[in-house]
């Protein structure tokens, strides 16, 4: 190597000036050898004749070849050392770092329960046996279920058990392993091909539980300098998966298509004369926060005119909205192919287990393999996919009959609680099987009460409901994140009650239902008022 | 739809004169091709006509070569009254009493009896037992055999190749057939769906053996495996279904206890509780998806892994990646083995902590990084960490090595930190009584502050479950986000949950468990020692029933997954980037479900294998070593060890055993420490 480097000295005479005879002697010595390797000649006349022409490129040249041969020495680095983590690094010695080792206490693992917490799992009903439209409770009560998500009541349908019965005895209960190992099942398959059929799109991909599919579809597709758009009012999975995909999310006001036009236009102003993007919307079919649902017909207008990809989450209105339970898009009339990826649920109003992802095959290969709660994660029991399979063949032949009966369970339970009550209102859309109770804004106001309270206050009414034997539940907040600062919370649910309508109860069991609820609410209400009275006088 | 009347239960005389696996398969699948009224799925009903008139010549093919070995044993078993075949199911043994070795059995019953024993196979003799429990002293690493260099130059050449080839074909693919390269490309204003970059290794590389990945089966995954077959069409690359399939011997599947079974005490109790209890509670479990089931698992975990509560999740991957946001967050540090499973890694990303890398398994490399952390706190602030919590796994999927609990013990003590295992893979799967590594360690459970673990594999069912201190389990059922907005476990999950670890626990059928665990740890040991006595690198611990073959060349891996499928035996395959570049491996489970002589049949085709793929290329260090010479006295055995210490150079001679020789010593080897 330093053959090479020295060489071009030894032949031009001006740079050896008073160089010591041992030195030129090793130089020559060098020299000889390197004439003695083969092709060293054309090497040679190679750097002689360009250093004629252009003495500056073989500078150029020689700095690089130095460059090179410095950067192969180099001593391995990781690039944590030198980041911001090295700098600031404290030079300890070994006797220090065991005091500080020492001294370091670190915080219990978890932190005490709260008060509320501690209340609400004290709480927590028990039910013994089935789960359906009335439920036993451990403590022996059998009373009314208007927290599950068995709207069509095709949990106590004798036909499913004896079909999941059937996929029992030839597939056993788990697949045993992740669907790229042998997990894949012909009747996951089968149940990917009737989604597809049932929606209308090309193809779909079965994912093993719903709460964590539209987690991983997300960051499938979204990396880091994408752009995400996203209501402002989407659920916790939603927001986990915007927040693992590291892309750029910017936020629009929940249901309102004309700031999100603002913020489209501003996001592609924005993106004017760089890199083009992946660009996508996010939106829930039924938001599971409020109850409403989006206009479809302007998401799809919009995202095409700023061409945007739009990701729409159905865990809540698949199997819900639509004469055939095709969900958000048959209820706004809009081809399912326009909207790219339309994820869903099929543990909730389909009673089985699970979740999906439909759209263009293109879309669903590539979560395939990409898409981390599919690829690392065991598949779906294979009589949860028969179940949903079956389900979806009865939503197709009897659905508008069951989505009707349903429509007027709805409308009964409303009747009860939003115009007549006079301490709440509900946020659902009327097609919402989920009633989404919050209090009315007066009441808010007058009494300035803040989220905690308003917490308590509904826990009370599920309290007093269940003893009244209606079993309801609340809106959940979303947990925070540990150690987050308390002003970047971050979006927050207004405290609700909520109502799950099914059509396995009679009008008459749903109307004196929607009685109970309505007489805790004013119960709970009226003893908050004069609890908050007293506590108002005392402070005075 | 007819009800199916279980054929397996005593009461159904109706049916018994048509009792027939395969029968009952047809009419299950008809009626589905029946319900299918879409376009799409008559695609897939295509196959399963085919398949049921393929049923009796596949029945009759099954007694031809490849099942030969199998069937006799089957038949032998079956004359004979012994406790053998009440292994699989409790109460099958009474049926069994009258058969007397003179009355040939029915063909129902042969049938009967091969479709049960094709989930969980016989056990050959008392001899084919082992108890795996750590001997104690200092927990080894294991030692990682090396190729040839000419194996590592050639590995790296041909990823060499198919990059070009990829290029070239990229090159001429983007300009003649542009229709294929759409979604890659910017059009209409929309960005690319997939990055060209990212997506070349899919498309170039893992592409072209697609065939080996994602095979669809049918039926129960258990000690034999359904395949369907599939061919792919010329002009698309689209796999079409061929209509029929092939039985082979299930080395991929995580069924490590074998409780895969679609007949047995499990399935009768999943049974009932489908009729009684549904199958599914259609919510979560904060709101009224929590049942007195849900709650009976969850104490019987927390017994199993013997801590005082446990909470349990639908899904095995949720359960980390919910876990961690609930334990960890900003100003808290989780340090993590570099080996950890994605869910881990997800977690970890969710939670907002830091998160630090440790070499896999080193625990020297874990201290330094400890005290760095430690006596450094939080970057720039310099601020104590709040928390610090050491993630590792029970057992590692790819490598199949165990963590180091007693140094990550010796470590929490002395540096404080908290403690979560992984027990995703050694749950059931290690200890003598299958309680996961601290079983097989002999650590209290106290030492470590979290166990996690999967459901779906030793178990049979699917999900996960959390275990710790009451307290923590108590918080983390109030705060963690998949029990206030993920689905609930299903009844027939949690009741195949219970009732496995029932048996394992000995409440049902005692013995039964136990014979499980025990064989499940002595054919981990015998594959183990088979394959490294035939010459073959294999990595990872002893008494892991994970064990990775390793191939190298990229090209072995689809040429080893095809030539074991033409001896009717499905495995694993996996290489980049699951492994490291250059060690692409075929990994095989095994289960308690396989008998010795599954196992001989897999030496024998890794023999023959091994010898068209060159894939022998151990040195010896490793284990597989030589049987001690007979007549070696223990004076000369001492003077040998004497030269050694003395520091003269032991040559260590590549095992290369005859595939006889092997199935001849290799039983009784087991039980000693493997050499």
């Amino acid at each position: 190597m330093n053959a090479t480097t020295s060489s071009p000295n030894v032949t031009i005479p001006a740079v050896v000036l008073d160089l010591q005879t041992q030195l030129l002697a090793y130089l020559t010595l060098a020299a000889n050898y390197f004439y003695r390797l083969p092709g060293s000649s054309i090497v040679l006349r190679y750097i002689k004749s360009s250093y004629q022409d252009d003495p500056v490129r073989s500078a150029v040249e020689l700095f690089l070849f130095l460059f090179a041969v410095r950067y192969l020495l180099a001593p391995k680095y990781s690039t944590r050392e030198t980041g911001s983590r090295g700098k600031g690094e404290v030079k300890l010695s070994e006797e220090e770092i065991d005091e500080l080792v020492e001294d370091w206490t670190p915080e219990p693992l978890v932190p005490p329960q709260t008060a509320f917490e501690e209340n609400e799992m004290e709480k927590r009903p028990i039910i013994v046996g089935p789960t359906g439209p009335k439920v036993k409770l451990s403590n022996g009560r059998t009373v009314t279920n208007l927290a599950s998500f068995n709207f069509y009541n095709l949990l106590s349908s004798e036909h499913l058990k004896d079909s999941a019965i059937q996929t029992l005895r030839t597939y056993g209960v788990g697949p045993c392993g992740p669907p790229g190992f042998y997990g894949t099942q012909d009747v996951h398959n089968r149940v990917e091909a009737d989604i597809a059929a049932h929606l209308g799109v090309a193809a779909c991909i079965l994912y093993a539980q719903a709460f964590s599919t539209i987690s991983s579809v997300i960051p499938a597709f979204s990396k880091r300098g994408d752009v995400i758009v996203a209501d402002s009012a989407v659920g916790y999975s939603i927001r986990k998966g915007l927040q693992i995909s590291r892309s750029t999310v910017r936020w629009f006001q929940h249901g309102d298509m004309a700031d999100l036009e603002r913020v489209l236009k501003k996001v592609v102003q924005e993106g004017k004369g760089r890199q083009l993007t992946r660009r996508f919307i996010v939106a829930e079919g039924i938001s599971e926060m409020v109850g409403d649902i989006p206009d479809l017909a302007a998401l799809v207008e919009l995202k095409t005119k700023y061409k945007f990809r739009l990701i729409l989450d159905e865990t809540h209105s698949y199997g819900v909205l639509g004469a055939h339970g095709r969900g958000l898009t048959e209820y706004a009339h809009v081809d399912a192919t326009s909207v790219d990826m339309i994820t869903g649920s099929l543990a909730g109003a389909l009673c089985a287990g699970g979740g999906f992802c439909a759209g263009s095959d293109e879309v669903v290969e590539h979560q395939r393999i990409s898409a981390a709660a599919y690829t690392y994660s065991a598949a779906l029991p294979a009589m949860l996919a028969t179940t949903a399979s079956e389900t979806i063949r009865l939503l197709t032949m009897g659905g508008p009959e069951a989505i009707r009966q349903l429509r007027e369970s709805i409308k009964v339970m409303r009747a009860q609680l939003d115009p007549r009550s006079d301490w709440v209102r509900c946020t659902s859309a009327i097609e919402g099987p989920i009633l989404i109770l919050v209090l009315k804004d007066e009441v808010v106001r007058q009494r300035n009460l803040d989220r905690d309270d308003q917490e308590w206050l509904f826990q009370d009414i599920v309290d007093e409901c269940l003893t009244n034997g209606v079993m309801i539940t609340r809106l959940k907040a979303m947990p925070v994140m540990i150690g987050s600062n308390p002003r970047e919370d971050g979006w927050q649910p207004t405290p609700a009650l909520k109502v799950c309508v099914t059509t396995g109860l009679s009008k008459k069991e749903i109307e004196k239902a929607g009685v109970v609820i309505r007489h805790a609410i004013t119960k709970i209400m009226k003893r908050g008022e004069s609890q908050m009275k007293r506590i108002s006088d005392s402070s005075r | 739809m007819p009800s199916l009347v279980n054929p397996f239960s005593k009461d159904s005389n109706t049916n018994s004169t048509t009792l027939d696996a395969y029968d009952e398969k047809k009419t299950i699948r008809r009626s589905s091709v029946g319900k299918a009224g879409s376009r799409l799925t008559s695609f897939f009903s295509t196959s399963p006509k085919n398949r049921s008139s393929d049923a009796s010549l596949h029945s009759t093919a099954s007694q031809q070569t490849p099942f030969s070995a199998s069937n006799q044993i089957n038949s032998a078993t079956l004359s004979l009254p012994t406790i053998s075949l009440s292994t699989a199911t409790g109460e099958k043994s009474k049926t069994e009493g009258p058969l007397t070795l003179f009355q040939p059995p029915s063909p129902v019953e042969v049938r009967r009896v091969q479709r049960q024993h094709a989930q969980f196979g016989p056990l050959g003799s008392k001899n084919h037992l082992y108890s795996s429990r750590f001997e104690g002293g200092e927990f080894p690493d294991p030692i990682e055999d090396e190729p040839p260099y000419f194996f590592l130059l050639t590995t790296y050449v041909s990823y060499l190749i198919l990059i070009i080839f990829g290029h070239v074909r990229d090159f001429f693919g983007k300009r003649f057939r542009e229709e294929r390269y759409r979604h890659l490309k910017a059009q209409n204003g929309y960005a690319p769906l997939n990055s060209d970059f990212d997506n070349f290794y899919v498309r170039r590389l893992k592409g072209r053996i697609n065939d080996c990945f994602s095979r669809p089966i049918t039926g129960v995954p258990g000690r034999f495996i359904t395949l369907l077959d599939r061919r792919r069409g010329e002009s698309d690359f689209k796999f079409q279904f061929t209509g029929t399939t092939t039985e082979t011997l299930n080395m991929s599947s995580y069924n490590y206890l074998g409780f895969a079974q679609s007949e047995g005490p499990c399935a009768e109790a999943v049974e009932a509780c489908i009729r009684k209890n549904g199958f599914s509670t259609s919510s979560t479990r904060s709101e009224s998806g929590n049942t007195d089931l849900h709650l009976e698992t969850e104490e019987l975990i927390a017994k199993f892994v013997r801590k005082p509560a446990a909470m349990v999740f639908s899904m095995g991957f949720v359960t980390n990646a919910s876990s961690f946001p609930a334990l960890v967050g900003r100003g808290c540090l989780i340090i993590s083995d570099e080996l950890n499973h994605s869910s881990i890694r997800f977690g970890a990303r969710l939670s907002g902590a830091m998160i630090e890398m440790f070499k896999h398994n080193d625990m020297n490399d874990l201290e330094r990084l400890l005290r760095r952390v430690i006596s450094q706190g939080q970057p720039r602030t310099h601020r104590p960490w709040k928390k610090i919590l050491v993630a590792v796994e029970g057992l590692y999927s790819m490598e199949g090595t165990m963590c180091n609990l007693p140094g990550l013990v010796r470590l929490r003590n002395k540096y404080k930190f908290n403690l979560f295992v992984d027990e995703a893979h050694s749950i059931g799967a290690l200890g003598p009584q299958g309680r996961g590594v601290c079983d097989y360690f002999g650590i209290d459970t106290s030492e470590v502050d979290i166990l996690m673990g999967t459901l779906t594999k030793s178990f049979g069912a699917n999900g996960g479950y959390i275990a710790a201190e009451k307290h923590i389990v108590d918080k983390l059922k109030a705060t963690n986000a998949a029990t206030m907005f993920g689905e609930a476990p299903t009844p027939p999950v949690l009741t195949q949950i219970c009732s496995a670890l029932r048996i394992i626990i000995g409440d049902v059928a005692p013995g039964h468990g136990e014979e499980r665990l025990q064989r499940l740890a002595f054919n981990s040991r015998y594959l183990r020692l088979g394959l490294k006595r035939l010459g073959f690198i294999i990595y990872g611990h002893d008494d892991s029933p994970i064990i990775p073959l390793l191939l190298y060349n990229p090209g072995k891996m689809p040429a080893f997954s095809h030539e074991m499928l033409r001896r009717k035996i499905s495995v694993v395959v996996v290489g980049y980037p699951a492994t490291p570049l250059a060690s692409s491996r075929a990994r095989f489970c095994v289960s308690a479900a396989h008998t010795k002589d599954d196992l001989d049949r897999m030496l024998a085709a890794c023999d023959q294998i091994g010898e068209v793929l060159q894939l022998k290329f151990s040195s010896g260090i490793a284990g597989g070593a030589e049987p001690i010479p007979e007549g070696l006295t223990n004076a000369e055995e001492a003077s040998i060890a004497q030269q050694l210490e003395n520091g003269a150079s032991v040559t260590i001679k590549p095992p290369r055993w005859r595939l006889e020789e092997v199935l001849k010593r290799t039983v009784d080897d087991v039980k000693d420490p493997l050499r």
